[in-house]
């Protein structure tokens, strides 16, 4: 057990033991410790890396990796999809603890950050003792609780474009607090770059995107025009639901069934144009 | 086993420990505070609520040893010198405790609550203790007896 005195500090222990557990926030890894599913022999702690808790926005948003979803609800990013969807995480007690890091390095498909992250088009920073490397969201998952990191890797952080405001994040569960999502959506209208971004999660093995559905949007904010607020119409609205519905590769589980996921997708996109078209 | 550390309700403790135990564990078992319940393990009940550098955290989901140093308030802080917290208090008065169990953990999360917000709405205190689950109470008392310590904390 090490606990990280700084990021070069946490390097060099991730490079001399790296089958060592990354421990942040402790939400995802000490419920596999309690239950006897893991035992590692090595862990780093690296809650005490100041660096990892950096916040910049400047034209583009650089979030540490040890932000806390709390820190999140304090803002200074910009972001109200990521404000929406760190609401949505577990308890207070949960979000002070867990971070943007955590979220990331588990990689659950149920994450409920990583379908804004997808919806910003973000970029995941790695860093190993030796370089630096950003990998394109979309590219970083592999499949459920599989990434690219590499075992000498820890997760510094993330950036995206500041989109704007127009974007949100919604999820279903079964109750409003501590809910792992039955499905969860972010959309991205991003007015100033003509561009729109959707995530799904709890859809699929990785976060998905709905590379259709953000073309016909697009077309939409093309008539409408980008820089006004607008609102699309009924047919429109259900259009974009069943192209962002038809994107998901849902499975049946324990939290629900494949055909209710893709029901409650098409719900809501649709609600997620309507709010978002409003916001300029 | 492995020395650690903590400063535990203004305390230094020095205890061993084994790797992979909690924080929760090393207050039950090993530094004789058992005030921090022992239920879900996995962070979904609140039971085991304390203060770690003045955060609200569960002390299941925190390795004990990754805690080395840090400052410590569990529930045995609240009562000062035999008096009871004047929520512990509101507590009681509303008939808020029933098989007790969660109590503390609310009662540590609830404190957080007031230290950060005085006046919480209604539904500031629901959220507050979203992270707190009580089986026997419906939950009704339990807002009450924030409501009443509010009250009293902070309306001289």
């Amino acid at each position: 057990m090490e606990i990280a005195r700084d990021l070069d500090d946490a390097l060099s222990l991730a490079a001399e033991l790296p089958e060592a557990e990354l421990l942040a926030g402790g939400t995802d890894l000490m419920v596999e410790i309690n239950f006897g599913r893991k035992r590692p022999d090595a862990v780093v702690a690296i809650d005490r890396v100041a660096e990892l808790r950096h916040l910049a926005r400047n034209g583009r948003v650089r979030m540490g990796a040890g932000v806390t979803y709390t820190m999140m609800l304090e803002g200074g990013h910009g972001s109200a999809a990521v404000w929406e969807a760190a609401r949505t995480v577990g308890s207070p007690q949960i979000r002070n603890a867990g971070t943007l890091g955590g979220n990331l390095g588990t990689a659950s498909p149920a994450g409920d950050l990583l379908p804004v992250l997808a919806a910003l088009d973000a970029t995941v920073l790695l860093r190993s003792a030796h370089a630096e490397r950003g990998v394109a969201f979309r590219d970083f998952m592999t499949g459920p609780k599989r990434s690219v990191r590499q075992p000498c890797e820890i997760i510094v952080g993330a950036e995206w474009d500041d989109a704007g405001p127009a974007q949100t994040f919604m999820k279903v569960g079964t109750r409003n607090a501590m809910v792992i999502s039955v499905a969860g959506l972010a959309l991205v209208v991003d007015r100033a770059r003509r561009r729109v971004g959707v995530g799904l999660g709890s859809c699929g093995p990785t976060i998905l995107g709905a590379p259709e559905a953000e073309r016909f949007a697009a077309g939409l904010f093309d008539e409408a025009g980008w820089e006004r607020p607008s609102a699309p119409g009924e047919a429109a609205r259900r259009e974009f639901g069943g192209l962002v519905a038809g994107a998901a590769r849902p499975i049946d589980d324990v939290r629900g069934t494949a055909a209710y996921r893709r029901h409650v997708v098409a719900v809501m996109a649709d609600r997620a144009i309507a709010r978002v078209g409003a916001i300029a | 086993m492995n020395g650690l550390r903590l400063f535990v309700n203004g305390v230094e403790r020095r205890t061993e420990v084994r790797g992979g135990e909690s924080l929760m564990t090393v207050l039950r078992e090993r530094l004789s505070l058992p005030g921090s319940k022992n239920a879900c393990e996995q962070g979904e009940c609140g039971s085991c609520s304390v203060l770690i550098e003045g955060a609200l955290l569960c002390s299941c989901l925190v390795l004990a040893e990754a805690a080395r140093d840090r400052d410590v308030r569990t529930v045995e802080s609240l009562a000062a010198g035999g008096e009871l917290h004047p929520l512990q208090r509101a507590f009681v008065e509303a008939g808020a405790v029933q098989c007790g169990f969660c109590t503390p953990g609310l009662v540590v999360a609830a404190a957080a609550l007031l230290r950060d917000n005085p006046e919480p709405t209604e539904l500031e205190v629901r959220e507050a203790l979203s992270g707190n689950l009580c089986r026997c109470t419906g939950y009704g008392t339990i807002l009450e007896a924030v409501r009443r310590a509010a009250r009293e904390m902070y309306t001289r």
